[in-house]
């Protein structure tokens, strides 16, 4: 019960940094922008970041390195697999976001892809002219919303994320999530509690697979690799959450403006 | 036979203008095909890095890369702290440069698109080819265009995510722990240059 409070307290806390119900696109634009969003925690962030550093050395990048040279259909088929397995998430999301028609579409795509796609390791929907679109999860819908990132974070092991993003994930273990509820909520005889963490673990090994040397290049090209990541991942989550194709829609010229030769 | 003559000179300045001014699409293209021939060379990535630095400081802006990644910070620079700023950014960043790029092994890069952003700048899209190694990848080039004569590459938005902004928060992040001190800034870049 304390652990509750705790952690409303702490979420309310971060939050009201910057909450204000809004549903425009500049103001969402603005709001999400990396340098708007508030760094409250840099000690713990950077604590943890290194942790998060040990964890990968010693973990993650072995398993990645030895997982990026597995034969290309079966590296193609467990990436399809898990990317299958996330419309559980981001369809409920296109609904709360009114996103019906890409719902529909996510929800044909999923359909698919598990029956004739053999449990999504076959990406058939694509094949068919269903094209894929951005996966999406609470804390973006939060977003759309206009609720504000608040502070930024760093997670153990699970790594970068805003006060927001973390409450949003939270909505996946309290019923947002349909593969949770099958594999850990409910007692399946199906499916365990084995199948949801080893989904979740292969989904980081291939995410840091499938980036192996742009983020060791990273990581000895940066003068602070701390900030660099952030960035990146700020940056990310701007793009993901105003589901912008290409840069110059988000982007401020206006940065450039000053600089003439 | 003047009007003839005022037509033929006319119609000459016109091609020799036209001539000269080089399209931020095939720029790009170029640029990217001279570093991927120089990838796909037998020498050693040592030799590599020092032929790569010749086309980074031929075709990307560091200068104007430079002052927009140290931000609001420029505007309290002296002359003197300005020039100094100007050559150490320039080794640092062609070292990051060229040893980010000396890893790659003759990437393909296909330019497909270009959108016009105003007459300083337009931005070419390309794609990066799949490997075994890793996924395809859409880069696009922000090109300063301000000179149509000689284009110049301001920053790379690879998936979206571009490295100029990157690299700006990172500079802002090194001034911001150190009390908005330069020579922190300084003695950074010397010790990545150097190291």
């Amino acid at each position: 019960m304390l652990k509750k409070i705790a952690l409303i307290i702490f979420t309310t806390f971060a939050l009201t940094l910057n909450v204000h119900a809004s549903s425009d696109g500049e103001l969402v634009l603005k709001k999400n922008d990396p340098t708007e969003i508030k760094e409250c925690w840099e000690g713990f962030n950077r604590a943890t970041f290194a942790l998060n550093q040990g964890l990968d050395k010693i973990i993650f990048k072995p398993v990645a390195s030895v997982y990026k040279n597995l034969p290309i259909p079966l590296k193609s088929g467990v990436s399809n697999s898990l990317d299958n397995l996330s419309n559980v998430v981001t369809i409920p999301n296109n609904l709360l976001q009114g996103e019906f028609r890409k719902a529909g579409v996510n929800t044909g795509r999923f359909i698919i892809n598990t029956t004739i796609g053999i449990l999504g390791i076959i990406d058939v929907a694509t094949l068919i002219g269903l094209d894929e679109y951005e996966k999406e999860d609470y804390g973006q819908t939060l977003a759309v919303h206009g609720v504000g990132p608040g502070c930024y974070i760093v997670l153990p092991v699970l790594g970068p994320s805003t006060a927001r993003d973390t409450l949003g994930s939270l909505a996946n273990f309290m019923g947002g999530d349909a593969w949770y509820n099958v594999t850990v909520n409910n007692d399946t005889q199906y499916f365990s509690d084995f199948d949801y963490y080893a989904s979740r673990v292969t989904a980081g090994v291939d995410f840091r697979a499938k980036n192996f040397s742009s983020i060791e290049n990273l990581e000895t090209n940066s003068i602070d690799f701390y900030a660099s990541v952030k960035s990146l991942y700020l940056q990310d989550r701007q793009q993901k959450i105003l589901n912008a194709k290409i840069i110059v829609d988000t982007q401020n010229d206006s940065d450039w403006e000053e600089i003439e030769n | 036979m003047k009007k003839k003559l005022f037509i033929i000179i006319f119609t000459i300045s016109l091609l020799i203008n036209n001539s000269i001014a080089i399209e931020p699409d095939v720029f790009v293209q170029s640029t990217v095909n001279r570093a991927s021939t120089l990838l796909s060379e037998e020498i050693s990535k040592e030799q590599k890095i020092e032929k790569l630095k010749l086309i980074a400081k031929d075709t990307v802006d560091i200068r104007g890369i430079g002052f927009y990644t140290l931000g609001a910070a420029r505007k309290n620079l002296s002359d003197d702290d300005k020039l100094r700023y100007a050559e150490l950014f320039e080794k640092y960043f062609l070292k990051s440069f060229s040893s980010r790029l000396a890893e790659y092994t003759n990437p393909e890069i296909d330019v497909f698109s270009k959108e016009i952003l105003n007459k300083n700048y337009t931005i070419v899209n390309s794609l990066l080819k799949a490997t075994n190694e890793r996924p395809e990848i859409k880069i696009d080039w922000r090109i300063y265009t301000k000179n149509p004569e000689k284009p110049l590459i301001r920053d790379l938005i690879i998936e979206g995510l571009s490295l100029a902004r990157t690299q700006k928060e990172e500079f802002a992040s090194v001034l911001n722990s150190n009390n908005g001190d330069i020579k922190v800034l300084f003695k950074t870049l010397e010790d990545f240059t150097n190291n």
